[in-house]
């Protein structure tokens, strides 16, 4: 079972991360989104995995699944549907400005005194 | 009054002049003067003590384990600084209320100066270092901020440039300087700093310290190499050129210097580097003086002098020369300050400030005339005036100071910029004020209004009194400069006298006197001189070198920072895996202590599909909708792992999320392409597959290698599990963690959350009224639409489930502290309801029928967790200490009532107010021109390709 998990998570950590250095902006974001489930399953996996012991408390049970990572993660869920959607709104007004979802940008000219003028 | 509320008050005040602009200048200047007035009658308060002796502190521990403590120490020295500080504040307020044009911003300027002033209150009062340091930094933003204040000129902001620049550096220096010293002496309060004048000089790392400290010092009060910065922050207004550059921050280094004398002087490195930086500053800031055109640029470099007087002063080390320091920096104060502002009303009335336009002023504006005549014979040094006095003591002490074995050397160029010193003073009066009258002024000169000229008379006054009967100030200078001293040298009590009898000091006045009107009188033969040779230019000097280091800055960032994001990432992606692969090949690898789980079919047909849609997403990306598809594929998987794995809260949380998120995709993709094309290379896809595949088998093994073993510290989960119920009240533990345990941390989320929405809100109100809203509202949509915008059989289902998703999230929400549930999932539930309302009978509709603004609901979450977490204070209980207590209501079983509760309303309430306002911005942007907004549901869509066919009865539904 150990390995399920870890396999997953390195599944979705390479595919993100491939995915992240794609050119256009929104292989980016579902690239970011792959490995915020990545990274969000690695914390929870910091806990160990334990079936069938939700750590709800109950008379008579003395296992319980570690709490903690589970409590983190999951403002880290709702957090990150926070930051994906203002990435989101990032490149889309990218996008509608300059009619252009490349993420790097066009190699330019350094132009000498740019930033210096007073 | 308290120390603190002192410090305080020009901070606090310095919201009412911008506030109350709206009512009228007059109210304007009325609140800034009484903030200053009532900082300066609080200081006034602790005279009585002062006088006697005593040294007044205060403070409390702020951050003790970094040394940093708010402690504020008075003292005679500090009570000088403070009552030059808020005293010359007063007048200068008083000035500028007649000084400012109608159309300067007189609100945002008194904010500045009231910045300022609490600053340099705050640097006099300090008694810790450290708080000393962010005063320091603070004077060097706000005076940036001052000599920029007229933003249309460009002198003035180069000039706001360079001060900052300079300033700055020396800033840091000195930051440096001042950790060395607390680390030398174990602490960061001056009153222990002060006490340990053997250990620090006999430390190695004094001189470097030393060295530090005096750049800070020399670059705020302007001393030689660092000089050139004062007469560039001229393009400033004349009040902040009267204030800063002569009465104030200027002789912040000068305080420095002197707060630190006891333990830093002395020393034969000391003596030469300060001795001698002072002599050239003197000198030389003297005779460019002398040939200085404008007016306030002649007073600049003569402060510049000044300062170096007093620097010298400071750098013999003896006690006599403190006490003239001291005594200098009162005269100085009084008599600049009030001839900066003649030259700011010569200016203002006459429209000029050049020397060679002016002449015969005398008769234009006698009452000028007098004040600026009066300040400059007390700066040339003529009896009777205070100058006089402590030049004639500044001579005495050069007389006894021998710098590098030559006796000569010292008095020889103090007789020598006084001279000059003179000179200047002279052309000021001579060649402004008498002479002929001229016809060709700029504008008609007259005399000012009283508020204008009542400032600067009120400190020639004081010239005149002081170098009148100079007993009156001697017993103040006395006790000024033995707080300057402390216990290190012996203040022999010899009176301030006018007449000292024959004394070699006298006789070098006296060929100073007759050099500058001699200097005068040879003045144009010498001009002509001094305009054809060739001189080094300061501000060319630093521009050169400003350029320099942002080639350097460049040549650096450039290959390094190219704007190629995908490079950032890959290049943040080896580095990291270097990182691990070093920790890995160099730490140890501790035996497996946890066993292997089986593998169940269930499991390992959800890994499956997890891994089958990852890895299509790799090939498949390119269709972007079918790659929403697939990464909603993982999405469900991990919520289901997260079920299988004992985490029903987390499941619940990543499925709703799920949905969100993947509507918000949509909603963009309605813009965005449809298709990725194919722009990279192959040997590129390669590459990257490689970094991402290399990375991907590293975390597995990561994550293998420490799900197998046991953590190595005992983790805190026990204490969470042991006191869930009997100090939470709940049975849910992850609730009870979120709500209660780490509340704090859950309350900053929300307040994140709730700033990420509100940014989306903003960006989207940006592009709607910028550029793109034309093309937003023109475009045409690149796929066919569908007939029936709002499909009934949707309609009807979305307004039927309504209720019950609502129920739902009630009950999610009530159970939440003992069952999976909670604030946060319960406001993912109830926002995916209220979007499906959107989704199907459309946004003009919805919107309609919206009670309360998004904005609104998202601050009542956070207010009301706050207010949750505030209400135990009223109990004396710390921030978010949560309580309950269980109640029965026949007929009803008995259930619990938890602060936590209400807590967890706030979050459910910020939680949809986010979610919502962010999707219903990205529907904002769909509205297009062309198509009216809905006011009923299952209406059709008129600006459809093909018509619908009129006999169709399914089009013409529901209107």
């Amino acid at each position: 079972m150990e390995f399920l998990v870890a396999s997953a998570i390195g599944i979705m950590t390479a595919v993100g991360l491939y995915l992240v250095m794609r050119l256009r902006t929104f292989p980016v974001i579902l690239g970011i989104a792959m490995l915020t489930y990545a990274v969000n399953v690695f914390l929870f996996a910091s806990g160990r995995l334990t079936i069938g012991a939700p750590p709800i408390l109950r008379k008579g049970i003395e296992t319980y699944a570690d709490p903690l990572p589970q409590a983190l993660v999951l403002t880290a869920i709702v957090i990150s549907f926070g930051m994906t959607a203002v990435v989101v709104m990032i490149a889309l007004g990218a996008y509608l400005g300059s009619d252009d979802d490349n993420v790097d940008d066009a190699p330019e000219e350094d132009t000498p005194g740019k930033g210096d003028a007073a | 009054m308290s120390l603190f509320l002192i410090v305080a008050l020009p901070f606090l005040g310095a919201i009412l002049p911008g506030v109350m602009i709206a009512a009228g200048r007059q109210t304007c200047f009325g609140v800034t003067f009484m903030v200053t007035l009532t900082a300066f009658i609080g200081l006034m308060t602790h005279l009585p003590a002062i006088l006697a002796g005593e040294v007044i502190t205060t403070g409390f521990e702020w951050l003790p384990l970094l040394g940093l403590n708010v402690t504020l120490m008075l003292d005679g020295l500090g009570f000088f600084f403070a009552t030059l500080i808020l005293g010359i504040g007063l007048l200068i307020i008083a000035y500028a209320r007649q000084y400012l044009a109608r159309e300067d911003n007189m609100g945002e300027f008194f904010t500045y100066l009231l910045l300022f002033q609490g600053a340099m209150v705050g640097i006099v009062l300090s008694d810790n270092i450290l708080l000393l340091l962010i005063f320091w930094e603070l004077t060097s933003l706000s005076s940036f901020l001052l000599i920029g204040y007229w933003k249309h000129l460009p002198e003035g902001r180069q000039g706001a440039r360079m001060a900052l620049a300079v300033t700055g550096m020396g800033g840091l220096a000195m930051i440096a300087g001042m950790l060395i010293l607390g680390q030398i002496v174990g602490s960061y309060d001056l009153s222990v700093i002060l006490q340990n004048r053997e250990l620090i000089q006999a430390d190695p790392l004094y001189v470097p310290a030393l060295i530090l400290i005096l750049l800070g010092c020399f670059t705020k009060s302007a001393q030689f190499p660092f000089h050139f910065w004062l007469p560039h922050a001229m393009a400033a207004p004349t009040p902040v050129s009267a204030y800063l550059h002569s009465a104030t921050m200027v002789k912040a280094g000068i305080f420095l210097m002197a707060r630190m004398w006891p333990v830093l002087s002395g020393t034969p490195e000391w003596f030469v580097i300060v001795t001698t930086a002072g002599l050239i500053t003197m000198v030389l800031g003297a005779v460019i003086a002398l040939f200085k055109h404008d007016l306030k640029a002649l007073l600049a470099f003569s402060t510049v002098s000044h300062l170096g007087l007093i620097t010298m002063l400071l750098g013999t080390g003896t006690a006599f020369g403190a006490m003239a320091a001291v005594f200098h920096i009162m005269n100085h104060a009084t008599f600049k300050a009030a001839l900066f502002m003649s030259a700011g009303i010569i200016d203002h009335e006459a429209h000029t400030r050049d020397i060679r336009r002016l002449g015969g002023l005398r008769k234009l504006m006698p009452v000028t005339f007098v004040i600026a005549t009066l300040a400059s014979l007390s700066m040339a040094g003529i009896p009777f005036f205070n100058g006089f006095l402590s030049k004639e003591m500044m001579l005495e002490e050069a007389t006894k100071t021998v710098l590098f074995d030559t006796w000569w050397l010292v008095p020889a160029l103090a007789t020598f910029g006084s001279i000059f010193s003179a000179a200047y003073c002279f052309r000021l009066i001579g060649h402004t004020f008498l002479g002929p009258v001229r016809d060709d002024y700029p504008a008609k000169p007259h005399d000012p209004p009283a508020g204008m000229w009542l400032p600067p008379a009120l400190l020639v006054v004081l010239v005149v009194v002081i170098g009148v009967a100079p007993f009156l100030v001697q017993d103040f200078v006395f006790l000024v400069a033995k707080a300057v001293i402390g216990d290190v040298a012996v203040l022999e009590t010899k009176y301030i006298k006018i007449w000292h009898g024959l004394v070699p000091a006298l006789f070098m006045s006296i060929a100073a006197v007759a050099g500058g009107l001699i200097l005068l009188a040879l003045f144009k033969p010498l001009l002509r001189v001094w305009d054809t040779t060739p001189r080094p230019e300061a501000k060319a000097i630093f521009d050169a070198l400003i350029a320099a280091v942002v080639r350097l800055a460049r040549a650096i960032i450039a290959p390094l920072h190219d704007g190629a994001f995908t490079r950032y990432g890959a290049i943040f992606a080896v580095t990291v895996l270097a990182l691990g692969l070093h920790a890995y090949s160099t730490g140890t690898l501790s035996a497996a202590t946890r066993d292997i789980q089986p593998i169940t079919e269930v499991a390992a047909a959800g890994w499956a599909m997890l891994v089958a849609a990852a890895l299509g997403l790799v090939f498949l990306h390119r269709n972007r909708l079918l790659a929403l598809v697939l990464i909603g594929i993982v999405g469900l998987m991990v919520s289901i792992g997260f079920v299988f794995f004992s985490a029903p809260d987390l499941a619940m949380t990543q499925i709703t999320v799920e949905v969100v998120t993947i509507i918000l995709l949509l909603l963009a993709l309605n813009f965005l392409p449809k298709r990725t094309p194919i722009e990279s290379t192959a040997a590129r896809r390669l590459r990257d597959g490689a970094i991402a595949g290399v990375v991907g088998l590293a975390t597995a093994a990561l994550t293998m290698h420490y799900l197998l073993r046991d953590s190595v510290a005992q983790p805190i989960s026990e204490f969470h599990l042991a006191n869930s119920y009997k100090g939470g009240g709940g049975t849910n533990v992850v609730n009870v963690i979120l709500v209660d345990f780490r509340g704090f941390d859950t309350f900053g989320e929300i307040i994140v959350l709730g700033i990420a929405a509100l940014l989306i809100y903003a960006l989207t109100e940006t592009l709607l009224s910028g550029p793109a809203r034309a093309r937003l509202l023109n475009r045409t949509p690149d796929q066919p639409r569908a007939g029936d915008m709002h499909p009934t059989m949707m309609v009807v289902l979305t307004r039927v489930l309504m209720p019950v998703v609502l129920m739902v999230g009630f009950y999610i929400f009530l159970r939440g502290h003992n069952e999976p549930g909670g604030g946060f999932i319960s406001g993912l539930v109830v926002s995916i309801g209220v979007v499906m309302q959107y989704m199907a009978s459309g946004f003009g509709w919805t919107s309609a029928r919206l009670r309360y603004p998004y904005h609104g609901v998202i601050g009542a979450g956070v207010l009301i967790a706050g207010l949750t977490g505030i209400g135990s204070w009223f109990f004396g209980k710390p921030f978010l200490t949560s309580d309950f207590t269980y109640v029965r209501i026949p007929p009803f079983d008995e259930f619990e009532l938890a602060t936590a509760a209400l807590f967890d309303l706030g979050v459910f309430l910020a939680v949809v107010g986010a979610v919502m306002l962010s999707l219903e911005s990205f529907s904002r942007l769909a509205r297009r021109a062309h198509v009216a907004e809905n006011e009923h549901a299952m209406g059709i869509d008129p600006s459809r390709d093909d018509p619908p066919d009129p006999a169709d009865p399914k089009a013409q539904g529901g209107h």
